[in-house]
C-alpha cells in the first residue's frame, strides 16, 4: 500500500510542490508567458500543504482496500499520461502549439490599450517591439507586440455582428453565418498569401512570421465591427463616417508597425534613404496598408443598407 | 462573394497547374524568362525578375508529383459527385 501510494499520488504531490516553488520566484520576470496558477497555495504554504494533504490522501486510500484496484488505477493513470505525452509530441509537429501560446499571452490591460491603438494610433510614439535576449517579449508586457487573441475574437464577433445586421433587415438565414465565416476566412488566407508572395519577391530580410501576418491582417476586423455597429445604430451616414475613421486609423497603424519590420534601419528612423531597394519596400508597405481599407469596405458594404 | 474553402482549394490547384504547365524550353526561353536569364547577377540583390523565375522553376520541380495526385483526386471527385 505504501509503495503504491508513493508511486501514485504522493510522487505527483511532491513534484507539484517542487514546481510551485520555482515559478513563484520568477513570475515577475518578463520571460514567463503565463502565471502558474495551477496550484492554489503560495510559496509559504508549500511545505505545510504538502504535509497536510499527506495524511488525508492516506486515509482516503484506505477506503479502497483492494490492492488490485489500486494497481489498476495507477496503471491507468500512467497509461493516460503516456498517451497525452505522445499526442502532445505529435501535435507539436503539425501545429506549433508552443509558438501559438506566445500570441495568446495577453491580459485585459494589453487588450484595452491595443484596441485603443487600433482606433486612435495618432498619439503613440514608440512603435518598436521590445526584445528580451533575442526573443520578442510576450504581448502582455509590450503593447507593440502582435497577438492572435484580438484577431480571433474580432473575427468571431464580426460573424455575429454580420448575422445581427442581416437579422434586422429580415435577410437572415442560419446557413448565412457559415457562408460569411468561410468567405471572410478565405479572404484572410488570400491576403496573407499575397503578402507572403510579395515579401518573397522583394527579398525582404525580416523576422515577420506567417502568424505575425495573420495577426496583422486580423486587426482590421475591429474596424469593421465598429463600422457595422455604427451603421446599425445611425444608418448609412454613421456607417460611412465610422468606416472612414477606422480605415484611416488602420492605415496609419499598419504603416507605422510594418515600417519598422520591413524597411531598413535607417529608413525606419525617418531619414530619407534613397535607393531602389528602400523605395520598393516603402511601396510594399503602403500597398499592404492600403489593402486593409479596401478589404474592410468589401467585406461590410453588403451588410448595411 | 460566397466563397467556400473548397473554392479556395480549387483556385489554388488551378493556379499551381497554370504555373507548372509553363514549359522551360518551348515557352519561357522564347520570351526571355528562361532559367539561365534568372541566375544572371550573383550580387546580394537578386531582383524581382530573378525571384519570379526562381519561383516558377521551383514550383515546377517541387509540385510536379503532388499535382499529379491532387489532379487525379479532383477528377475522381468530379466524376463521382458531379
Amino acid at each position: 500500500m505504501d509503495y503504491i501510494n508513493q508511486t501514485g499520488f504522493r510522487q505527483r504531490k511532491l513534484q507539484s510542490n517542487v514546481r510551485m516553488r520555482n515559478p513563484a520566484m520568477d513570475s515577475s520576470e518578463p520571460g514567463q508567458l503565463f502565471d502558474d496558477t495551477s496550484t492554489s497555495a503560495g510559496p509559504q504554504g508549500a511545505g505545510h500543504s504538502g504535509l497536510d494533504k499527506g495524511p488525508v490522501a492516506y486515509t482516503g486510500q484506505t477506503v479502497l482496500s483492494d490492492p488490485m484496484s489500486n494497481l489498476a488505477m495507477a496503471y491507468g493513470s500512467s497509461l493516460a499520461s503516456q498517451g497525452k505525452e505522445m499526442m502532445d509530441k505529435n501535435l507539436d509537429r503539425f501545429i506549433p502549439v508552443s509558438k501559438l501560446k506566445y500570441y495568446f499571452a495577453v491580459d485585459t490591460l494589453y487588450v484595452g490599450k491595443k484596441l485603443g491603438l487600433l482606433v486612435f494610433p495618432y498619439m503613440h510614439e514608440n512603435w518598436e517591439v521590445c526584445y528580451q535576449q533575442d526573443t520578442p517579449v510576450a504581448p502582455r508586457f509590450d503593447v507593440n507586440a502582435p497577438d492572435l487573441y484580438i484577431p480571433a475574437m474580432a473575427f468571431i464577433t464580426y460573424i455575429l455582428v454580420a448575422g445581427l445586421a442581416l437579422g434586422t433587415q429580415n435577410r437572415f438565414s442560419p446557413e448565412f453565418l457559415g457562408m460569411q465565416a468561410s468567405s471572410a476566412l478565405v479572404w484572410l488566407i488570400i491576403e496573407v498569401l499575397a503578402v507572403l508572395l510579395s515579401l518573397y519577391l522583394v527579398t525582404v530580410n525580416t523576422d515577420l512570421t506567417t502568424i505575425d501576418l495573420v495577426a496583422f491582417s486580423g486587426y482590421k476586423y475591429v474596424g469593421m465591427i465598429v463600422g457595422v455597429l455604427a451603421g446599425l445604430l445611425f444608418g448609412k451616414t454613421g456607417y460611412y463616417l465610422a468606416l472612414l475613421w477606422c480605415c484611416a486609423s488602420i492605415f496609419v497603424f499598419m504603416i507605422r508597425t510594418l515600417r519598422l519590420k520591413i524597411l531598413s534601419e535607417a529608413a525606419a528612423e525617418g531619414m530619407i534613404v534613397r535607393g531602389a531597394k528602400n523605395q520598393l519596400r516603402m511601396y510594399l508597405t503602403m500597398a499592404i496598408a492600403a489593402a486593409q481599407p479596401v478589404f474592410m469596405y468589401w467585406l461590410t458594404f453588403h451588410l448595411v443598407r | 462573394m460566397a466563397f467556400t474553402l473548397y473554392a479556395l482549394i480549387q483556385t489554388a490547384v488551378l493556379f499551381t497547374n497554370a504555373i507548372a504547365v509553363l514549359h522551360e524550353e518551348r515557352f519561357l526561353s522564347k520570351i526571355g524568362w528562361g532559367a539561365e536569364q534568372g541566375i544572371g547577377g550573383f550580387g546580394d540583390d537578386p531582383g524581382i525578375k530573378a525571384q519570379l523565375l526562381n519561383l516558377i522553376r521551383s514550383v515546377r520541380t517541387v509540385m510536379r508529383v503532388p499535382l499529379i495526385i491532387v489532379n487525379s483526386v479532383c477528377i475522381l471527385l468530379l466524376l463521382l459527385f458531379g
